[in-house]
């Protein structure tokens, strides 16, 4: 039995120190870059020390599962997968390619470590909770299940038949990051862990840059309930 | 009798308790129905509320675990809605389901069209890799529901309240023959058109295929039936959208000479109410307007 703070995955390959590099294989696209790096530093917290999940246990029942629900700017979750070792650090270099299995958004068929194919916003959450409900249903309630999305994914009614359902349903081996970049054309301060709060779901909002705070808001308990973490990065990046 | 839905609900309860990889996800609709088997597998029948695509959505996360999901609510709710979802989070994703409706094109005319899904079969007909039985009775639904949840494709199971008076065996996946006729031309009659297609072709020389699996569509079947003649007219006779199956037909004679009628519901909104033998007729599916179009087409 794993412990709930334990982090059973292999060593990294590479470190937090050369995702720069590992990101500079992949040509670089206008539309996807800055949304990229808004995601790294919540990506490196959550595999380097919160998943419990490797190559080598990818396709156990019991792993932890990460949805990459926003599939815009996927460089920064592909160099994280580099470098835990999903997949070697070469394929970076053909991102996009015809005969690469690395888009400009993540193909689960494809992509090796991806537990999801997404691009089209509002897929990952509705997703994540029936994993949760397949999950309890075979009696694993120890694998938590992690989404990623955008603030201004949320805009996608999808998602609050996914929030709205969970909350009330105590889906509590459902975790959510939101990557608030203030990217949404309509929304108000505080409104994202708000609308989680209104849901019954535990919430918390943090520097998405700080990693101990990252660390200490993915990890803090929330029994009974699915957890949101909202993790602030500046604007347009 | 009971009708298909009662029929899907009393099976798949029974599948609930002797597989433990089969799940149930509803949005309210037939929920009371599947109360003793909620009672009895809290975990494995699932209601989500309103919200239909959470009902793909989480039903296609089930089965990323594993598990084997059954899906339903009324047609219009089940494809068309989330067509989305269907596309992407099953067929995109890689993962299998049963797609179970009820309602199909004209089950609660005086509803109105909100609850009326002619067209149903044509939107899954744009998506690669689906199933499609239309089952003609409740035992057919039975039959056909047991095989659909035990494989671990996509599927998609159209029940209805319409029902020919008599079950068939629905042994294989491919047409059955109903009736031979010798040269005269082939009517397809899918699910539950069949008593009304009997009755319309009494007495015609024309060959009547009865098509409960609609898709992958039996080609083979097809070609034997209308092989042994010169030009073959083929008439299709479906309870959903007029031409839904016209483009299969087409393609399993595409090397023999043929000629291809569509009958089925019609495109425009009717904006009626009353009964289904008011819109039978209305649409031109009842025995005597099929008999006409039938004879006008054939010439048999």
């Amino acid at each position: 039995m794993l412990g709930r703070m334990t982090n059973t995955t292999t060593p990294p390959l590479h470190g937090y120190g050369e995702l720069d590099r590992l990101m500079g294989l992949m040509t670089g696209d206008e539309k996807h870059g800055p949304a990229a790096t808004s995601t790294l530093d919540v990506l490196w917290v959550l595999y380097d020390r919160v998943l419990r999940v490797s190559p080598a246990t990818a396709g156990s029942p019991g792993r932890d599962r990460f949805l990459l629900s926003k599939g815009h700017g996927p460089m920064a979750y592909y160099a994280v997968l580099a470098a835990r070792g999903f997949f070697d650090e070469e394929l970076l270099s053909d991102f996009g390619a015809y005969d690469s299995p690395l888009g400009h958004h993540p193909d689960r068929l494809l992509v090796p470590g991806a537990e999801i194919g997404s691009g089209s916003l509002g897929h990952g959450l509705p997703l994540a909770v029936g994993s949760v409900l397949g999950l309890r249903a075979q009696g694993l309630t120890e694998p938590r299940v992690w989404v990623l999305t955008g603030d201004a994914e949320l805009d996608e009614g999808s998602n609050h038949d996914a929030i709205a359902y969970a909350g009330p349903a105590g889906l509590e081996q459902l975790n959510t990051v939101v990557i608030d970049n203030a990217s949404a054309t309509y929304a108000r301060p505080g409104g994202i862990a708000a609308r989680f709060e209104a849901a019954g779901w535990s919430a918390s909002t943090v520097d998405g840059r700080d990693h101990d705070a990252l660390y200490a808001a993915f990890t803090a308990p929330h029994p009974g309930r699915p957890h949101a973490v909202i993790a602030r990065v500046a604007p347009g990046r | 009798m009971d009708t298909m839905r009662d029929r899907f609900i009393a099976t798949t309860t029974r599948l609930l308790d002797e597989d433990p990889r089969i799940a149930v996800v509803l949005a309210e609709i037939s929920r009371d129905g599947f109360g003793p088997a909620e009672r009895a597998h809290p975990h494995r029948v699932v209601n989500v509320g309103i919200r239909e695509q959470l009902l793909i959505g989480a039903g296609a996360g089930m089965a990323l675990t594993g598990m084997r999901p059954v899906m339903h609510t009324f047609a219009s709710f089940l494809v068309e809605r989330p067509f989305e979802q269907v596309k992407l989070d099953l067929g995109h994703q890689g993962v299998g389901g049963v797609l179970v409706s009820a309602g199909a094109s004209y089950d609660w005319p005086a509803g109105g069209f909100t609850h009326m899904a002619p067209g149903d079969v044509a939107l899954l007909d744009t998506l690669d890799g689906w199933t499609v039985h239309v089952p003609g009775h409740p035992d057919e639904a039975e039959t056909l529901l047991r095989r659909s949840v035990r494989g671990d494709g996509r599927v998609y199971v159209r029940l209805s309240l319409q029902s020919n008076r008599a079950a068939r065996a629905v042994g294989g996946p491919g047409f059955e023959t109903v009736r031979r006729g010798d040269g005269g031309g082939v009517v397809i009659a899918v699910g539950p058109m069949l008593d009304n297609v009997l009755e319309a072709t009494e007495g015609l020389d024309v060959t009547v295929l009865y098509a409960t699996t609609v898709r992958p569509f039996d080609a083979a079947s097809l070609r034997r039936a209308a092989g042994a003649h010169g030009t073959t007219g083929v008439v299709l006779v479906e309870p959903f959208l007029a031409g839904t199956s016209t483009a299969a037909a087409n393609d399993a004679l595409t090397d023999l000479p043929h000629r291809i009628l569509g009958l089925g519901v019609g495109r425009s909104e009717l904006r009626r109410y009353g009964q289904m033998p008011d819109h039978l007729v209305a649409h031109g599916l009842d025995p005597r307007s099929l008999r006409q179009r039938i004879t006008g087409f054939l010439h048999p």
